[in-house]
């Protein structure tokens, strides 16, 4: 099967997925919930809600309304946020960059400490900076990254004064909710490079190019590490795109800092039913795009995957 | 033959524990943590809503205050015993996050059973699911549920269950697959056992260790996932209060009394890292198919 066949089918499968979720979305929230009951006040009369219920379009029947909103869907039209009285797409494009860019920064920062560190304790295993590495690694996935938000601003903002507490604008604001966000892919990386740079250095052909001559650190860093690309990738992958699909929220609420994950928050708070249906396209079609691209990634990096 | 198998020695509880000291330690503050919890009432010297507004925001102390015992983690804003909130939270937040593992275990081992089991279409439409429920926003989907049926312990828990059953699933499909092929369901079948009774008495006790340790780790993930969802507000609800919760209340007065967040933080951390050491070591010592490493 060719390349171009392979992301057609994966295409395919991503609109498959956008629309199955855009149905049980729109599903829950018009047949559990019920809009007009949110919208309007206790002791709005009965007069008041079947204007509303007209103007919302809910006296039709629900697959006259699907079929609507599907409609409008496709065209990336999901009408005004209830909330914020803008349009869905703009009240969210305007929080979307800032949580890719912020997100990006800690996946980034994962990679360049979780990589070294795990072929490290592969490399020296059992010693002293294998052990502290796991401890590490642990803490970082079981600690939850609110608490290690707040236990970071409590020392760096509150008691050394180095940076700010909340809010956006310089790369200072940034910092702290990076490195929060960070810990818990560093300590999934820094595993599975350890785990698999274990399995690469009792391989044949490092002990092959070991008897040749070859330098260590050209060893590990291109020919082991090649060899573990795709398990990382994987990982950095699925950890990015369970950040920007609301994982982020709780971070982002610590520091204020006026991101998508803290949009995702307050449309629950307000009940936002339009916006939410909006967050959910949005985010479905970028976390099987990420998807795709990790699957295509691997081919760069595993001669031997062909699709 | 029959000689060399019975002189085998007996594998006791301690030589499973003999590689893995970091488990077994772990167990033990697990079960010290659950026994503590179940106690509460007779560990803790105050009831968990018993505020002292004369004594907000102190500092822990192991001096007793002229009106009872010390308060050895401080107290939070309304003058409550953080300690005797720390373990009535904490029984919330296990409560949550183990109906939340068992439910979904339930669905995902007896979907994940069949599709392995019967193969065929049956297996198509299970793994579909799976696939597309697998590379959707299910945070999102959670938070969906906890929108249309508002805050709440139980409602946490049904937006939770949502995507508890998947990594079940696969693991108990897959675990089936290499079980149908032996030898042993094979004269299952051919001395006339019912579908039921392979399934059930044959493959299922064979298939259970990896599905135990799929049930600690989930636990220890739902922990977090509860811890998350209380903190921004969209689970457990005051009076009631749970770990992540603790943390939400309290962060208003992280400069002046940072215990009040400090503790809930430290107990979800050690609870969920004990809880990893253990699954791990469930895998390495009772699954046959796994690499001892």
């Amino acid at each position: 099967m060719g390349m171009g066949k392979y992301i057609l089918q994966r295409l395919a499968f991503t609109i498959l997925v956008v629309i199955g979720i855009s149905i049980l979305v729109f599903v829950l929230t018009h047949v559990v919930g019920n809009p007009v009951d949110i919208m309007l006040p206790l002791q709005a009369t009965m007069e008041q809600r079947e204007l509303l219920t007209q103007q919302l379009g809910l006296d039709k029947p629900m697959l006259e309304q699907l079929r609507i909103f599907l409609g409008e869907a496709v065209r990336l039209d999901f009408g005004l946020s209830w909330w914020q009285r803008r349009p869905c797409m703009e009240v969210i494009f305007d929080d979307l960059p800032l949580t890719a860019f912020l997100i990006f920064l800690a996946s980034a920062l994962s990679v360049v400490v979780a990589i070294p560190l795990g072929i490290l304790a592969a490399y020296r295993r059992g010693s002293i900076i294998d052990r502290l590495l796991t401890v590490f690694s642990l803490s970082g996935i079981c600690l939850p990254p609110f608490w290690i938000g707040l236990m970071l601003m409590l020392v760096f903002s509150v008691k050394l004064g180095w940076l700010p507490t909340s809010g956006t604008g310089t790369w200072k604001h940034l910092v702290l909710p990076a490195v929060a966000i960070a810990f818990r892919p560093m300590g999934h990386l820094a595993q599975i490079v350890r785990f698999e740079m274990i399995q690469q250095l009792n391989a044949l052909y490092v002990i092959t190019a070991r008897a040749k001559g070859v330098d260590e650190i050209v060893l590990l860093f291109r020919h082991a590490l090649k060899n573990i690309m795709t398990s990382s990738i994987t990982m950095i992958g699925n950890d990015y795109a369970k950040q920007l699909g609301g994982l982020s929220a709780s971070v982002e609420v610590v520091f204020g800092f006026p991101g998508f994950g803290r949009l995702i928050s307050d449309t629950i708070e307000n009940m936002d039913f339009p916006l939410l249906q909006a967050e959910v396209f949005f985010v479905a079609i970028i976390v099987c795009l990420i998807n795709l691209l990790v699957d295509i990634l691997y081919a760069a990096f595993d001669p031997r995957i062909r699709y | 033959m029959a000689n060399q198998a019975t002189s085998k020695k007996k594998v006791t509880l301690a030589d499973r524990f003999r590689y893995n000291k970091a488990a077994l330690f772990s167990l033990i503050v697990l079960i010290v943590i659950f026994l503590m919890m179940l106690f509460a009432e007779q560990v803790t010297a105050y009831r968990p809503t018993q505020g002292d507004l004369y004594a907000r925001l102190a500092p822990p102390s192991f001096a007793a205050t002229e009106k009872g015992p010390a308060h050895i983690m401080g107290t939070d804003q309304l003058g409550q015993d953080v300690y005797s909130r720390l373990l009535y939270g904490g029984r919330v937040s296990l409560t949550v996050g183990f109906v939340v593992a068992f439910v979904g275990a339930l669905i995902g081992i007896t979907l994940g059973m069949f599709a392995g089991y019967f193969g065929g279409w049956i297996d198509m439409v299970i793994m579909r699911m799976v696939d597309v429920w697998s590379s959707s926003p299910t945070l999102l989907v959670a938070l969906t549920f906890v929108m249309v049926l508002g805050p709440g312990k139980w409602n946490l828990i049904i937006a939770l269950l949502v995507n508890s059953w998947t990594l079940f699933c696969r693991m108990a499909r897959s675990q089936v697959l290499v079980i149908r092929s032996s030898a042993m369901v094979e004269s299952g079948h051919a001395i006339g056992a019912s579908t039921n009774r392979i399934m059930f008495r044959h493959i299922m006790p064979n298939i259970i260790s990896p599905l135990v340790t799929t049930f600690v780790l989930e636990l220890a993930h739902f922990i977090n996932a509860e811890s998350n969802l209380s903190f921004l507000g969209f689970g457990v609800q005051p009076p009631d209060t749970s770990w992540g919760l603790m943390i939400g209340e309290g962060r208003k007065y992280l400069t002046q009394a940072p215990w009040i967040v400090l503790f809930p933080g430290l107990s979800i951390g050690v609870t969920v890292l004990c809880l990893n050491l253990v699954g791990n070591w469930i895998r390495d010592e009772f699954d046959p198919l796994a690499v001892k490493q």
